[in-house]
């Protein structure tokens, strides 16, 4: 009896609170969070330069918003950018990897190296040897090209192997093969390594803006906080900070929602539980 | 109503062979011996299968034939031409699993082979619809695998392999997965195309039922590396249906097939 009723009463009870739960817990912790931040400053009279008040933050956001807003969009742009270069970089080189063995043994250590060294002591030498606006590119695409290549490495090699027998029976040619069983097949596969590299090609734009510091003529995010820390406006710090994690956010949920459409139809990871 | 004539095609001979291999072996890359040396001759028209248990080189021969590989020695023939690897339009191949492309309609599925070889579309269009009726699986164009039941499934690969309209349909444990209902249905539906369509069939197994069942000719194939055991004509009249199916005769045929292929399990089990 026990045996019978384990798996029907697991997922009912499991199933139907959380849903709300996961959605209103977060939004819970956010909003007693920021009242006993803004409770924590109001008590102890916490200067607005040791830790602004959330209040405080939210109207120099206010206040600002022409200087964030243009910073935010030239973060968003060397982001855009970045993330264009890593997306056809990795995989343009995975597939190029795919169709000849040597020169992904040529290569695909280097693409290994140039993703292990990290990007922000790259970043200084790229400063000196190009443009700022170029070097905060190629800061981008180096974080964020190889989650792109290694995925799609692996999705171009994931294919079925009966599948691939069947093209081979039918006399397909390599682009055939390439076009309408390697590319679908790897479609899930490049979907991830792009979801992941959002999120790191902001990082890299960032890391590159920090690096071109005082230096530059930048005036992303990123360099918006150096400079507000070197003239002790925490409170624009923090707004430039919110601003950051909110395009991270939205970069990484409009990748998901469109690997989700693209991939509702067939793929595992879009379909619901029910199905 | 094709089958009488078949069958005295097949008496007389007239008909030539569809497939010949001749001391045919295939020894793979890790060093094991997986065929041979096997002799096989296939009438046109003819319904044979390969009877064996699992790994006993029965897929490795079918693959031979479809040229998804090439003999280590030996010769593979089809309509007296030695098999080119690089692919042969008049062999359609069902492969145990379904083998759908999950991204694509079913439609899509059945139009691959058409597109790979770049077929009219409007032309293509005609096939397709044919080769989903013939199926039984016209109102599901649209649908996607993932939507689709097993047996479905299976019956989207079969369409497959028959929109090219081949001469030759290979098939490797096709049903194997399905439940019994729906396998003895997908049986007699193949019967009735085999019927219809007088396409050469080679079905490999691990079924003494199924190939009884299904078959002119059972050969029996011994364990690794796999060569012809015993060989079976199974003279049942046609058209067979399910009341073949329970027959004595039927049954007769099974036990002389299970009884011949008993020396060979024991001797595994001993190994």
């Amino acid at each position: 009896m026990s045996l019978e009723k384990a798996p029907s009463a697991s997922p009912a009870s499991s199933g139907q609170a959380p849903r709300i739960l996961r959605i209103v817990l977060p939004i819970a912790v956010l909003a007693g969070g920021i009242a006993l931040w803004e409770y924590a400053i109001w008590r102890y009279q916490i200067q607005p330069y040791v830790l602004p008040a959330p209040s405080l933050i939210f109207r120099t956001l206010v206040t600002d918003w022409r200087v964030l807003f243009d910073s935010l969009i030239t973060t968003l742009i060397t982001t855009l950018e970045g993330f264009a270069a890593a997306a056809i970089g990795g995989i343009g080189l995975a597939l190029l990897f795919n169709q000849s063995k040597l020169l992904e043994y040529s290569l695909f250590p280097y693409a290994v190296i140039l993703q292990v060294t990290p990007v922000i002591a790259i970043a200084p030498l790229l400063l000196i040897y190009l443009p700022q606006t170029t070097a905060v590119v190629v800061c981008a695409w180096i974080v964020a090209f190889f989650p792109v290549l290694s995925n799609t490495t692996l999705g171009l090699n994931s294919v079925d192997r009966n599948l691939a027998g069947l093209f081979q029976l039918y006399g397909a040619s390599r682009l055939q093969t390439l076009r309408y069983l390697k590319l679908p097949a790897a479609l899930p596969f490049i979907l991830g390594g792009l979801r992941i590299a959002g999120g790191l090609s902001l990082i890299g734009a960032v890391v590159a803006e920090i690096a071109a510091g005082s230096a530059g003529a930048g005036s992303g995010l990123a360099y918006r906080i150096a400079e507000s820390g070197y003239r002790l406006n925490i409170p624009r710090m923090f707004a430039a900070l919110l601003l950051l994690s909110v395009a991270g956010i939205v970069i990484y949920g409009l990748l998901a929602l469109i690997s989700h459409l693209v991939l509702r139809r067939w793929h595992e990871s879009a379909l619901g539980k029910e199905s | 109503m094709t089958a009488p004539d078949a069958s005295s095609d097949l008496e007389t001979g007239m008909t030539g062979l569809a497939v010949r291999l001749r001391r045919a072996t295939k020894i793979y890359d890790t060093g094991v011996a997986a065929l041979g040396p096997f002799d096989l001759d296939v009438r046109r028209g003819e319904f044979i299968s390969l009877l064996g248990p699992s790994g006993c080189g029965k897929s490795t021969a079918l693959r031979l034939i479809a040229g998804l590989g090439a003999p280590t020695s030996g010769t593979v023939e089809v309509w007296h031409r030695p098999v080119d690897v690089r692919g042969t339009h008049s062999i359609g191949f069902v492969f145990q699993e379904p083998t759908l492309m999950p991204w694509a309609s079913v439609w899509e599925n059945v139009r691959l082979p058409l597109k790979l070889s770049r077929m009219p579309a409007a032309q293509a269009d005609t096939r397709i619809g044919e080769a989903l009726a013939q199926v039984g699986l016209s109102d599901f164009s649209e649908s996607y695998p993932r939507e689709l039941s097993g047996g479905m499934k299976m019956r989207v690969s079969l369409a497959r392999a028959l929109v090219t309209d081949p001469d030759i349909l290979l098939m490797d444990e096709p049903f194997a997965a399905l439940d019994e209902t729906t396998r003895f249905r997908l049986n007699n539906d193949l019967l009735a195309l085999w019927r219809n369509l007088r396409k050469t069939v080679i079905f490999v197994t691990h079924s003494v039922f199924e190939s009884v069942y299904l078959s002119q000719r059972v050969i029996m194939m011994t364990a690794r590396p796999g060569r012809i055991g015993a060989e079976f004509r199974i003279d049942a009249p046609e058209p067979r249906g399910e009341e073949f199916r329970t027959s004595a005769e039927y049954a007769g045929f099974c036990r002389t097939v299970s009884q011949a292929l008993a020396p060979s399990y024991q001797v595994q089990a001993g190994a």
